[in-house]
């Protein structure tokens, strides 16, 4: 199409160009996704992970298929094919009765598990998919290491402990200005309540006797100045005025 | 007043650039012609090619990684808090967080290096090596950290 497109304006051609290249190509190529590696222990299971993206609506005739080289080996086995729906799982290699299809065509995943692994696995599968009619494209590896014990993985430790740590700290800096804001709020409602006692008393001086009252206010007054006290030194500093607390 | 001031920040950024180095490069180990540090290990082959191989995945070497990266940060964090604080603290107030967080990365540097003195041979299986002075830097920040942090909690402010 861009080039019967006129010479004399060049902007119409790029143009063109960089549709037919954002809508055309992804449809011509199917591009699946694998993990790089994967891990296993002896005896334990591994799932190999396999997706896909296709610019097509997932089709009834999609197909995925695993192949298997061993390490070492020259050429690959197909060990898992799954078609119209259906899994076939090869009868003779050595993976016969311990591949399980878990994945779901719908959901663009095409992951099998493999049970009992040995160290006899060790190897590269291969995941090819076909979405008709998207079916170029190229197909993705996963090499898998069998241990006797699975190592630790990079950065697992470094991540928990930088995390941890930080996480720590700033629990206890978050529960640190919790204690002091609330500590703030009850000695400011405390001064609050003693100033309006006093105005109430006050107020009350006019109608009661004398004697009933006199001793409360020296009370109320007394803790007051002790409070404003302590308010004044709060200033200065913190933990000085924790230390009165205490 | 202000040389107080001037010498405590040259004292924090002296510890943070021990921290930075000892972290980065690569003189942890060395011996026989290679070096190695918390990240890579690196040799001279005998055709005088350098290589140089990701480090092992072992445990205690992550978690010397991660101190070193905990020490760097609470130290970055401590100089940062220490701004903030020099205008905002009332007078006669004291550097407390900015000292905590200061004597915080000094005890962070201070376990990556005992960590790495105790557990080295786990991913060192040469015995020819000899620490190296990246190793020696971090050692020398664990004092200066703790030091700095201690003259932020003693001192107080002043206009």
């Amino acid at each position: 199409m861009a080039p019967r497109a006129p010479w004399s304006s060049p902007s119409p051609i790029l143009a063109a160009l960089l549709i037919s290249s954002l809508v055309l190509c992804p449809a011509q190529a199917i591009v699946v996704y694998t993990d790089r590696e994967v891990h296993g222990a002896v005896g334990s299971q591994v799932t190999l992970h396999c997706s896909f993206w296709s610019s097509e609506w997932v089709s009834d005739d999609i197909s995925f298929t695993w192949r298997y080289q061993p390490e070492g080996g020259r050429d690959a086995i197909s060990i898992f094919h799954y078609a119209k729906g259906q899994p076939y799982i090869d009868e003779v290699g050595a993976f016969k009765e311990r591949i399980q299809w878990v994945g779901d065509p719908r959901w663009k995943d095409g992951s099998i598990v493999i049970h009992n692994l040995d160290y006899s696995d060790n190897g590269t599968f291969t995941c090819d998919v076909k979405n008709p009619p998207d079916i170029v494209g190229k197909t993705s590896q996963v090499t898998l290491y069998v241990f006797e014990k699975v190592p630790t993985r990079y950065g697992v430790v470094l991540g928990a402990v930088i995390g941890g740590v930080l996480g720590v700290v700033l629990l206890l800096l978050l529960l640190y200005f919790l204690v002091r804001y609330c500590w703030l709020r009850r000695q400011a409602a405390l001064q609050r309540r003693l100033s309006a006692m006093e105005k109430g008393k006050l107020h009350k001086s006019g109608k009661d006797s004398k004697r009933g009252r006199q001793t409360p206010v020296l009370y109320a007054m007394l803790d007051h100045s002790r409070s404003t006290k302590a308010a004044s030194e709060k200033k200065k500093g913190l933990g000085e005025s924790r230390k009165d607390k205490k | 007043m202000l040389l107080l001031l001037l010498s405590i920040i040259v004292l924090h950024v002296a510890v943070l650039v021990l921290l930075f180095v000892s972290t980065i490069v690569s003189h942890w180990m060395v011996g026989g012609g290679h070096s190695t540090d918390l990240w890579q290990n690196c040799s001279t082959s005998t055709s005088n090619i350098y290589h140089c191989f990701s480090a092992s995945t072992n445990e205690w070497l992550q978690s010397v990684q991660a101190t070193m990266i905990l020490s760097i940060i609470f130290s970055v964090l401590s100089l940062f808090l220490f701004f903030c604080q020099l205008f905002t603290l009332t007078k006669g107030g004291r550097f407390y967080f900015t000292g905590v967080f200061q004597i915080l990365a000094g005890l962070c540097v201070m376990s990556a290096a005992s960590i790495y003195t105790v557990k080295h041979t786990d991913w060192h299986f040469n015995s020819d090596n000899s620490y190296g002075y990246a190793y020696i830097l971090a050692w020398v920040a664990f004092p200066l950290a703790l030091l700095s942090g201690v003259v932020y909690v003693i001192l107080r402010k002043r206009e």
